[in-house]
């Protein structure tokens, strides 16, 4: 595995829905190597905007050599982004991070995404090779659902009670009575911690994504350290790095 | 051939570029991006006594052309170090320059004692951590402690000691003195400038530590007019660094008076920025049939 900077070639847009688009890219050699909860860094071209914006893999299509991001218009340089089209180029840092475990075939999984936490929970149900369910919950607009669809059974949770189960992700899963051996979920602090809490009460193993605000994406500034429950193995306190050590944590790993 | 080499108190740098402590580790992970051995130096993260946490998270915001952090110095301390961060750099055909922290003079000098007998070139000594024992003023704010912190250390030092100075002080060239009358054998300069950001929807600090170092491009000007003064007033060497992005801003550094210079927040940027730059001088230096290097540094006046 190595880590590429690759000028990737931008193959489509779209937007998905409010402030959520989604990108496909040419770049072969990250492509190559990804997996499921890994992201890359992408960089603006404009350097007043110094620092690449990490995210995650929604999808790899390693026939067609391309990565595709759904991310949300957060600021400038998402904003950016959001302008490319056919034809333009970016720079592209990766594959970054560690990405979920392989599960073995004979549990029953359980993908849990909120918000702009779903994106990187398709690939990983896409692969996944057990019996497998995603549980995605919205503020109100739905994205991704039915691609979601093509790879599992899918439900939902809306805050505004427009589709699926209204309350979040947790709701959902009570109300339908979703049971699992492994829980796998990306998405808001509040939501992972209510999933890490819910795991444990049941015994059910978890494993979170976890984000935070990144410089240099590969381990090197110790800027995205989350509190891990032991000494980490790079600084020796309680802090593992989310862009190397993670984004992927087993529940007991971490302090959330 | 031209030489593109410098001497920095007696230790020869292949080339002038080193990267700025805390922006690049101890070179592990940069390893995957660039060759260590075409560096000058790989100047380390902070490494102090005893490991350090530091600060709650979020550590570091973007600003309009640069970044705040406040990572608060978290390292794993002097034994892990030792063990693990020296012989990694040993592979490589660079200098290792170690960057020291410390919270009392006692905590620095532990840190260079523990490296007298280490394969190490050159100290580099962070003064803009709080001393505990004056109420917190970072040691570099106060022209007499960066004097007895200076002398504290070069007491000890088997090695050549470089003074990291804080731009955070209405006269650098009254600290920079301060350390050349404690004992300095070189001057590195300058640390990142003290700053804060605000998120207007949030209405809170941008950073948990409200305040934080600003770095890249934005301080690239102060950088400047601040080694060029530093200059003309010791006779010290001086390593420029603070927000070279490119050979160009490198290039002005070595003309204000730097005999060499640190790339740090343009790492973050493009991870092959160092090796980028480095080459970039090169090539400036063919362009203005430059043969030495040395031509160069403090050559606008």
């Amino acid at each position: 595995m190595a880590k590429r900077k690759e000028t990737a070639k931008v193959l489509s847009q779209d937007r998905l829905s409010e402030g959520i688009y989604s990108l496909w890219l040419e770049a072969g050699e990250i492509a190559a190597q990804a997996r499921a909860g890994q992201f890359v860094s992408v960089y603006t071209k404009d350097a007043s905007r110094l620092l690449p914006r990490p995210i995650s893999i929604c999808e790899t299509d390693r026939e067609k050599g391309a990565l595709r991001l759904v991310y949300r218009v957060a600021g400038a340089g998402t904003r950016e982004f959001s302008s490319y089209r056919k034809g333009d180029t970016t720079e592209v840092l990766g594959p970054l991070g560690n990405g979920f475990p392989e599960i073995a075939a004979g549990k029953r999984a359980l993908a849990v995404g909120g918000g702009i936490g779903i994106p990187p929970m398709l690939q990983l149900i896409k692969e996944l090779k057990c019996d497998k369910a995603a549980v995605l919950g919205y503020r109100d607009q739905l994205f991704l659902k039915e691609e979601f669809e093509r790879y599992a059974p899918v439900y939902l949770a809306t805050e505004d009670g427009s589709a699926g189960t209204k309350g979040n992700v947790l709701d959902a899963v009570r109300a339908e009575g979703l049971e699992a051996d492994v829980i796998l979920a990306c998405g808001p602090a509040p939501m992972l911690k209510a999933l890490k809490a819910y795991a444990a009460e049941r015994g059910i193993e978890c494993w979170l994504s976890l984000e935070e605000r990144m410089a240099c994406g590969v381990g090197a500034c110790l800027a995205c350290v989350c509190r891990s429950a032991e000494v980490d193995g790079h600084s020796h306190v309680h802090n593992k790095r989310i862009c190397k050590d993670g984004p992927v944590f087993r529940a007991e790993e971490v302090v959330l | 051939m031209k030489n593109t080499s410098v001497t920095i108190a007696g230790v020869e740098l292949k080339n002038p570029v080193m990267t700025a402590s805390g922006t690049f580790g101890s070179g592990e992970e940069y390893s995957e991006f660039v060759d260590l051995s075409r560096l000058g130096a790989v100047v380390t993260k902070g490494v102090a006594n005893v490991p350090w946490p530091g600060n709650p998270t979020p550590r570091i915001a973007e600003v309009y052309g640069g970044m705040l952090n406040a990572i608060g110095l978290q390292n794993p301390g002097i034994d892990v170090f030792v063990s693990r961060d020296i012989p990694f750099l040993k592979q490589y055909d660079t200098k290792i320059v170690v960057n020291v922290c410390g919270r009392t003079a006692e905590d620095y000098v532990e840190v260079v004692e523990r490296l007298s007998g280490e394969p190490v070139d050159l100290l580099e000594i962070n003064i803009s951590c709080p001393n505990v024992k004056e109420g917190g003023i970072a040691f570099g704010q106060d022209p007499k402690a960066v004097e007895a912190i200076t002398k504290a250390v070069k007491a000890k030092a088997k090695q050549p000691i470089i003074m990291k100075l804080s731009p955070n002080v209405a006269d650098i060239t009254v600290m920079a003195k301060a350390a050349e009358a404690g004992g300095a054998d070189a001057l590195s300069l300058i640390n990142t400038l003290t700053g804060m950001k605000i998120d207007i929807h949030k209405r809170t600090f941008a950073l948990a530590n409200k305040t934080g170092g600003l770095s890249g491009p934005a301080v690239k000007p102060v950088a400047v007019r601040m080694v060029y003064q530093t200059a003309r007033a010791v006779k010290l060497p001086i390593i420029g660094m603070g927000g070279i992005l490119t050979a160009d801003d490198a290039i002005e550094f070595l003309l204000a008076g730097a005999t060499a210079v640190a790339v740090g927040t343009a790492n973050f940027h493009d991870p092959y920025a160092t090796v980028r730059i480095a080459e970039g001088i090169g090539r400036y230096m063919d362009r203005y049939g430059i043969e030495d290097i040395r031509e160069l540094i403090g050559a606008v006046r």
